[in-house]
């Protein structure tokens, strides 16, 4: 079996993130001039909580090779309930795609504040490498699947 | 078909050093539905806006993309400009190409590329937007206070002082809470009764409050502005407009009770008022133990009354009224500690007593006219010992939280026991002494002064041997064991959120903690704000504190009030969820997880087979939804979507790369 190498991957990571924290957090990131890969792609939505399973798959079936799912803290949601039940949601979302054998790196969920620009960016760095080790989305994009 | 224009802001070098603003702008002419691209120097300055406008005409965009600094910045800036444009402010993205790109990364031709996409994204979800209008609701400028304590009291005063009307409403037959209990109040020592009485006549006599004494409410519906709510009068068998409050009835009355307002130490009688202060200054009959009402025997009251007013037949009866804002002050309750704490005698030896007792204790108009005497034999009190934190930071017992006040009271008692009793000895058993406060470590420090002897430790058992109470513990200072015997045992015990607090503030939409305080919109930045728009509160309910901070936070949320009511109209955000009603199964599921109770559910008429039916279907409620989305997310039929953020415009978002 051949080994494939990795290394000059580029993945196209997708994160839906929260307007009162993690998108906060990353803009602070920006603020602070920190440098983390060009491989992330952000959407802004109110709440973790708006985040809709659909919205996962089709990203997934899309070809993006990862997707991070980012929010407030427990506790300190904007809406004091929505990131619970984007947990919950979350770990639901996350067996199912294993089951379809979406390996679980490839779907991860953050919980960031405003305040941690520093995390944001670890974050960043950490996810890209991990999905660079992984390779392609073949799995699930339709793309590859229908060829 | 649309007709899109893409500004590319250069934001002087913050984004132009990094990423090739002219060919972003040109790859942008090329994507779909994009009719004008062109770069700007600061799209955010006057003339950049000018451009932008001019563009708008000259091109007849009707909806634009916007590749500049973070949304957060000026998104709003953006759609004020758009207010004076034929593009509606909500046909409007905003790329974000400075914060979460080119601040981010150096190199130019990834940066640039990532830019495109960005902007990719932003058009696929523009040309989904749809033109949203901002509505006002009217705002009635009347004000509903629930609890009378010193923070509702606080509060309604400042809010009827500004020129609104307030309803307070109070579940005991009279205003003051705990404040009125008290005797004096630390760190000055001043007289409690003597700074708050004259506060609750001055709510009693207010011409714009309206007091609701033995009220509650039953029920709260509608949002902020237009809150309709439904009080609750419960029986006073008084008729308190013709009552004068001359007290014949009171003293006539054969029935003697235990006073609540005394904690149990003195007494009372069945027609009552709780305390001679009490506003109103009018008597209520305490039905449970009013022998005229329990088996129809007496009926003194009634024929000593010279006016008439007594009426053995009151029944409970409900109004409803509306308010444009509600302000929860419901207050604390101290734990029965009986329950919790075996050890101490739970509550079976009449000598240990609780700080609020103390209270009434020293308390000149108190039971024993200020004389400090114990419950068992009347004897004055050689030797006092105090115990902090029960029911307080001790998870394995009660609460794991500090109820703040307790050590500044517990200094306080000692030092009135001192003060006195001459020769008193006082033993203070604690954990920790925390004074945070204006003058109040030196008022710890006078109280060691005094005499006061500090004893790091919990009592561990308290017991009765020859009359007198002896207390065990442990001096964890010098690792020891300690035995005193005293006369008087005082139990500086934890604040609890007032009993019901939790579901009242439920009606309202405002949630409580684990411990059961009402949780506030944001502790540091919100803290007399709640989660239900429109709805404020104050004081204990909130969490354990003194009269000092009860007060700041009174007179904050009734600042918040009084710039509420000062609108005549408020501005909704249109980025609220919508209901496909043809879509809609009625599962619930959006009910459930909203956090502001903004979805209901209606019946409306239906076709079904040839037959009318009812169909039950969601609704939202504009004026309470918060535009989180949680609803469409749970949504099984996709029939509930969130307006500005469509599952539509989502998925166009994610697709845009691929296109
Ligand atoms: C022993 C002791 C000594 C203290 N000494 C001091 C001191 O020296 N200095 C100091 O600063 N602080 C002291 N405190 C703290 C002080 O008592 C509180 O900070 C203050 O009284 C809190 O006021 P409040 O209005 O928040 O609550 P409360 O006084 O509890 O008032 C709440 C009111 O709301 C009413 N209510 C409750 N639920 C409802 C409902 N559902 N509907 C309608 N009405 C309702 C209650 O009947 C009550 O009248 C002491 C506390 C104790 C226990």
């Amino acid at each position: 079996m051949a080994i494939t190498d990795n290394t000059n991957f580029e993945p196209k990571i997708l994160a839906f993130c929260c307007n009162w924290c993690t998108y906060t957090g990353a803009d602070l990131a920006g603020l602070n001039r920190m440098k983390y890969p060009d491989n992330i792609r952000i959407i802004r939505l109110p709440c973790s909580g708006r985040v809709n399973p659909q919205f996962i798959l089709r990203a997934f079936q899309k070809g993006y090779d990862g997707v991070l799912v980012c929010g407030c803290h427990p506790g300190d949601c904007h809406y004091t309930s929505g990131n619970y039940f984007t947990r919950r949601r979350f770990l639901l979302m996350k067996r199912l795609l294993e089951f379809a054998g979406i390996e679980r790196e490839r779907f991860q969920a953050r919980w960031i504040s405003g305040s941690e620009a520093g995390k944001f960016r670890d974050t960043i760095l950490k996810v890209t490498e991990e999905i660079r080790a992984l390779g392609p989305n073949h799995r699930m994009k339709e793309a590859d699947i229908y060829d | 078909m649309a007709r899109a224009g893409v500004f590319i802001c250069h934001c002087g070098s913050n984004i132009a050093s990094v990423i090739d603003v002219e060919q972003v702008a040109k790859s942008a002419e090329q994507m779909t539905g994009v009719v004008y691209a062109a770069t700007n120097k600061y799209a955010c300055s006057i003339s950049g806006q000018e451009m932008m406008k001019q563009a708008i005409i000259d091109h007849q965009l009707d909806r634009l993309v916007i590749a500049s600094c973070t949304p957060r910045m000026h998104e709003t800036t953006f759609r004020k400009m758009l207010g004076k444009t034929s593009v509606n402010p909500y046909m409007l993205e905003v790329a974000n190409i400075r914060e979460q790109c080119s601040w981010v990364h150096t190199d130019k031709e990834k940066a640039t590329a990532k830019a495109i996409d960005l902007v990719r994204m932003s058009l696929a979800k523009v040309l989904k937007n749809q033109p949203l209008f901002t509505s006002s609701i009217p705002v009635c400028k009347k004000c509903l206070v629930i609890g009378g304590g010193i923070a509702g009291i606080q509060a309604a005063l400042d809010i009827a002082d500004g020129g609104y009307e307030v309803t307070l409403v109070e579940r005991e037959p009279s205003l003051g809470g705990k404040m009125v209990m008290l005797d004096k109040t630390f760190p000055t020592l001043d007289c409690s009764a003597c700074i708050s009485t004259p506060k609750m006549a001055e709510v009693g006599a207010h011409p714009r409050i309206k007091l609701m004494s033995s009220c509650e409410v039953s029920a709260v519906s509608g949002y902020i502005g237009n809150f309709e709510v439904t009080i609750k009068q419960n029986p006073r068998y008084v008729d308190h407009d013709i009552c004068t409050g001359c007290g014949l009835c009171e003293e006539k009355c054969p029935t003697k009770l235990k006073s609540s307002f005394d904690q149990g130490l003195g007494q009372r009688k069945a027609i009552y008022k709780l305390f001679p202060q009490a506003v109103p200054a009018k008597p209520v009959i305490d039905a449970q133990h009013c022998t005229k009402l329990t088996k129809d025997k007496c009926g003194v009251c009634a024929k000593v009354c010279p006016l008439g007013c007594i009426n053995f037949a009151d029944q409970e009866s409900y109004t409803t009224d509306t308010f444009g804002a509600i302000i929860l002050a419901t207050g604390y309750q101290l734990i029965d500690w009986g329950s919790h704490y075996p050890e101490y005698g739970g509550g079976a030896y009449a000598d240990v007593i609780s700080g609020l007792q103390f209270e009434r204790l020293v308390n000149a108009s108190g039971p024993t006219e200020g004389k400090i005497k114990r419950p068992s034999d009347g004897a004055q009190p050689k030797s006092v010992a105090i115990i902090k934190c029960v029911g307080s930071r001790d998870v394995a017992k009660a609460h794991g939280y500090c109820s703040r006040a307790c050590c500044m009271y517990a200094a306080k008692h000692a030092h009135q026991t001192i003060e006195k009793i001459a020769g008193a000895q006082v033993y203070i058993f604690y954990i920790d002494v925390r004074t945070p406060g204006k003058a109040y470590e030196e008022f710890y420090d006078r109280t060691r002064e005094d005499g006061a002897v500090y004893i790091r430790g919990r009592v561990s058992k308290i017991y009765e041997e020859n009359g007198k109470l002896i207390c065990k513990g442990e001096d964890t200072l010098i690792g020891k064991q300690v035995t005193v015997e005293v006369d008087l045992v005082v139990l500086e015990t934890a604040m609890e959120p007032a009993a019901n607090s939790g579901q009242t503030a439920a009606l309202a939409g405002v949630s409580a903690d684990k411990d059961g305080w009402l949780t506030e919109a944001h502790p540091k930045l919100r803290p007399v704000e709640t989660q239900s728009a429109g709805v404020f509160l104050c004081g204990t309910a909130q969490g354990p504190k003194d009269i000092p901070d009860t007060v700041a936070q009174a007179s904050a949320a009734a600042a918040k009030v009084l710039g509420l009511l000062a609108k005549d109209e408020l501005e909704t955000s249109p980025m609220i969820s919508a209901v496909d009603t043809s879509k809609c199964s009625g599962c619930r599921f959006c009910e459930q997880v909203c956090p502001v109770k903004a979805i209901s559910m209606i019946d409306i008429p239906s076709i079904y087979n040839g037959q009318k039916v009812k169909r039950t279907v969601a609704q939202v409620n504009s004026g309470l939804c918060s535009g989180c989305g949680a609803c469409s997310a749970a949504c099984r039929t996709g029939c509930i979507d969130l307006l500005g953020f469509t599952n539509k415009q989502i998925l166009e978002e994610v697709d845009a790369l691929w296109q």
